[in-house]
């Protein structure tokens, strides 16, 4: 073995591994770079096969070089702890690093350096790359759905208006923080039902009246997972507290509301809400498929809602509710001023992410006819004048999904922070 | 005694009353017109009646149990599940009460019968044989083993996509690790009906024409009308069969076996590895001497007309299939990975530090300390997981993928106009599935905890 010690990596011969080992894998990264980005092989003198390997043959032998325990060298530690503390990791390292350079020109090329974005039609597409002028054109659609671009405005007012109502409680002043549940439980649903009603439905103060039909894209979304949200809410609070009734009768309707709708999956609900709830109404009696939408969504999330909230009861020490008893409280008093204003502070990360579900499964009114963005989609990729472009619409509303999505979940991440330093 | 029996008979009759109510109608709809008018707002409330009967005397039997924690007065107790009841009962008969009026005007009566006539359509793809002049019950078999087959082939996918992302969160490797973080942040942030489509309309599409497709592995096509596989064509499969089985049966015999040694003497056997040995050498056996062979039927281009071009012959998978698996198992992977993080993460640092000490090596310790504990964590919120995928599977309607909803609460929902018992069929299915899992975990969950003395 003592022949090979000038293999075995150690102090003494910091210098010359280092060297040799640093050359060796910065060779094997400029070959994959150069190959990726300027169609270049350095190792073309080699045999083909050995030529597909060499890189990372090339690698490896320089990865195990610099892996020196106490090098001394504070970066190269930093370097060997964190991507190349053994032969498996330093081949996996070395793997996505070529990755990386293997993806990012074919990727770039195709959203940004090909793709085009100038024109109003199919024609001025003529890059291999992405056609972004049909997200241009297309985009109106894509936020509003069919709704008249000239009354956009009126979506756009609503919008700010019921924003605006919902930081109310920011600038409570002390005074006013009392009838801060009052007001967003009660209060501010009916106004912004309101809101909503009048300025985007219209009909009324002379605005045009526009059947929902024709509402679509990501307001539509907004709106629903909107009002779903606050009606669920209170049928959650409802339904937990009946889960946690010590009367039979209405814990086993409470167990059995949320055991059904949270073992069937949401599009069976929107097809009952589609074809089986015009059956189960009054014969002329016309109900709005939005509004029907809107109630199945409500009745389906009150159900994951409530086990939530349950969660949250449940996590309430007992000498809460024997020390309001023992005030001489009844039920309602109990829980109203004492059990839920600490349960529903625990459960808001929760709540945040039964809304984020929420906003996931929107796009699924898709199937009943309300064209939400992913419906819209659909819609321009079936259009004549634009067939082909699928790609594009369908990574458009990924991002912007993703952005909303993501930016709930750190949101929510955040307060659960927050809350669990409290307690 | 007596008390209790009166209870469940009382149960019984209101149970019995409101099924009757919502499938026939009042019973006593009979009566003369004059009659029915009066007494049916009357009789609506028959089966609260019977279920609180029942419900004072279930509680007069075990009265004095209960009755002292809801302080001084009976109607107190009585009075909230009385009207609750009440309210359940009313908005079931108003429903079922238009239903019947609804029905009646569109001419359609209520019952099952259409289960067994002839479906007449056709399914693109099944897993057993099915053709038009086969009945709808038929149809809903297909459809469910459809379902079924997504589910099962997401869950396999997703179970290891979502292992090796999981413990690649944990990686000490500083690049793996954030790759692992961005492919779950990235996935669990985007609705799943999006992936589906992306999979399906843009990713897929971009696939070469099966006459421009070359090879896969040598023998399998991937092309833009789906992924042709050889199929397997066994002599005396039935041999092979016994073969594995007998390997199963033996490999159970020498755990035992092993396990018993290790008690007795100490002695450990390298089971795993016998284990492998024997499932491979007496199934190779079999080929060698009990006259088993295996032939692959290669899928063929085969031209249809001028431009269309198939492959015929092996195994084909539809597109609908293939993106529908991939969406599925890639977004559920991502909560499966994070259960796993979360899982291994919730072993205390202390347990493997004192498994080493006692002289377990490094695989002994992830075998027989970590792992059984982490398991007892990551178990049921997986199964969750999987459940949510089963759940899932039903957006396969959007990509037209003949599953349950579609083939279903789909095509045949709009060829019999029979809404009220299909949904509820489609329903209760996915129901039934639901909590026989939530059951099984139930009992899984029981039989792994913690038995403290």
């Amino acid at each position: 073995m003592s022949k090979f010690t000038f293999l075995k990596s150690d102090r003494s011969n910091i210098q010359t591994v280092l060297i040799t080992g640093v050359f060796l894998i910065t060779i094997s990264i400029l070959d994959v770079f150069l190959n990726s980005f300027f169609k270049f092989n350095l190792m073309s003198f080699l045999p083909d096969k050995i030529s597909l390997v060499a890189p990372l043959l090339f690698g490896m032998i320089g990865m195990q070089l610099i892996r020196i325990e106490y090098s001394g060298n504070k970066y190269l530690d930093i370097l060997n702890k964190n991507i190349n503390n053994s032969k498996f990791n330093a081949a996996l390292t070395l793997l996505i690093i070529f990755l990386i350079f293997k993806a990012i020109p074919p990727s770039l090329s195709w959203m940004i350096l090909d793709a085009n974005i100038s024109g109003e039609t199919k024609d001025a597409c003529t890059g291999t790359g992405a056609c972004w002028t049909y997200i241009k054109v297309w985009f109106r659609r894509f936020m509003y759905g069919m709704y008249p671009n000239e009354q956009h405005w009126r979506i756009n007012t609503a919008f700010l208006l019921v924003i605006g109502l919902g930081t109310f409680g920011l600038f409570a002043t002390e005074k006013m923080k009392k009838f801060l549940a009052l007001y967003y439980v009660v209060i501010y649903p009916i106004l912004a039902f309101l809101i909503i009603y009048y300025l985007i439905s219209g009909g009324y103060f002379g605005l045009e009246w526009i059947e929902t039909g024709a509402w679509g894209g990501l307001s539509l979304t907004f709106i629903v997972s909107f009002f779903c949200l606050i009606f669920c809410f209170p049928l959650g609070m409802i339904l937990a507290l009946g889960r946690r009734s010590n009367l039979p009768a209405v814990r086993y309707i409470s167990i059995g509301y949320i055991e059904f709708w949270r073992g069937v999956p949401l599009i069976t609900v929107l097809f009952m809400s589609s074809v089986m709830f015009p059956m189960f109404l009054p014969e002329d009696f016309f109900m709005d498929k939005l509004v029907r939408v809107i109630i199945a969504i409500t009745l389906f999330e009150g159900a994951y809602c409530a086990e939530v909230i349950r969660g949250g009861l449940q996590s309430l020490p007992r000498g809460q509710y024997d020390a309001a008893k023992s005030l001489g409280m009844g039920y309602w008093k109990m829980h109203i001023f004492v059990i839920l204003p600490q349960a529903l502070k625990l459960v808001i990360p929760g709540i945040c992410n039964t809304f984020l579900a929420l906003v996931k499964d929107t796009p699924l009114i898709f199937v009943v006819g309300l064209a939400e963005l992913a419906g819209m989609l659909a819609l321009a990729k079936t259009n004549p004048k634009w067939l082909g472009f699928a790609m594009e619409g369908y990574i458009f509303a990924a991002i912007i999904f993703w952005i909303i999505c993501y930016a709930m979940s750190k949101y929510s991440y955040n307060l659960e922070e927050k809350y669990k330093t409290e307690r | 005694m007596k008390f209790r029996i009166l209870a469940y008979l009382f149960f019984f009759i209101g149970i019995a009353d409101l099924f009757t109510k919502i499938f026939y109608g009042n019973i006593f709809s009979d009566l003369t017109e004059d009659y029915y008018e009066i007494a049916n707002p009357i009789l609506v409330f028959t089966p609260v009646l019977f279920f609180s009967i029942g419900g004072i005397f279930l509680k007069e039997s075990k009265v004095s149990l209960t009755l002292e924690n809801f302080g001084t007065s009976r109607i107190k107790y009585y009075s909230p599940q009385f009207i609750c009841l009440t309210i359940v009962v009313l908005i079931f008969l108003f429903f079922t009460f238009n239903a019947q009026i609804n029905m009646e005007n569109r001419g359609i009566d209520f019952g099952f019968d259409f289960l067994s006539q002839e479906a007449s359509f056709d399914m693109q793809f099944s897993l057993m044989d099915y053709d038009g002049q086969d009945p709808y019950w038929w149809a809903y078999v297909v459809a469910l083993l459809n379902t079924l087959l997504v589910a099962v082939l997401g869950i396999i996918f997703c179970t290891i996509i979502g292992v090796i992302v999981g413990i690649a969160r944990l990686s000490p490797n500083f690049l793996i690790r954030n790759t692992a973080a961005w492919y779950v942040e990235f996935f669990r942030n985007i609705p799943l009906l999006l992936q589906i489509f992306f999979w399906y309309y843009a990713a897929l599409r971009a696939l070469p024409l099966p006459q421009d497709a070359s090879p896969l592995f040598g023998v399998t096509y991937l092309t833009i009308k789906g992924y042709y596989m050889p199929a397997f064509i066994w002599n005396n499969l039935n041999i092979f069969t016994y073969s594995v089985l007998a390997a199963i049966i033996s490999i159970i015999f020498i755990r035992y076996y092993a396990i018993k040694l290790r008690d007795t003497e100490g002695k450990q056997l390298p089971v795993f590895y016998i284990s492998i040995a024997i499932l491979i050498i007496l199934p190779a056996l079999t080929f060698l001497i009990g006259g088993v062979s295996l032939d692959f039927e290669i899928p063929v281009l085969k031209q249809l007309s001028a431009t269309s071009f198939i492959y015929d012959g092996g195994i084909a998978v539809p597109p609908e299939l293939i993106a529908l698996t991939l969406a599925l198992s890639l977004y559920t992977a991502t909560f499966v990975a994070e259960c796993v993080r979360a899982g291994i993460q919730g072993i205390s640092k202390g347990q493997k530090e004192a498994a080493a000490s006692l002289g377990l090596t490094p695989n002994q310790v992830l075998k027989l300390v970590i792992m059984p504990q982490a398991l007892r964590i990551i178990i049921p919120p997986t199964t969750n997981q999987y459940l949510n995928l089963t759940k899932n599977s039903s957006l396969a309607a959007a990509i037209a993928y003949p599953d349950l909803v579609l083939v279903f609460a789909g095509t045949a929902l709009m060829q019999t106009g029979r809404a009220i018992e299909i949904v509820s069929i489609t329903m209760l299915t996915y129901l039934s599935i639901s909590l026989a899992i939530a059951a099984l975990m139930n009992w899984y969950n029981k039989l792994i905890e913690i038995k403290e003395k």
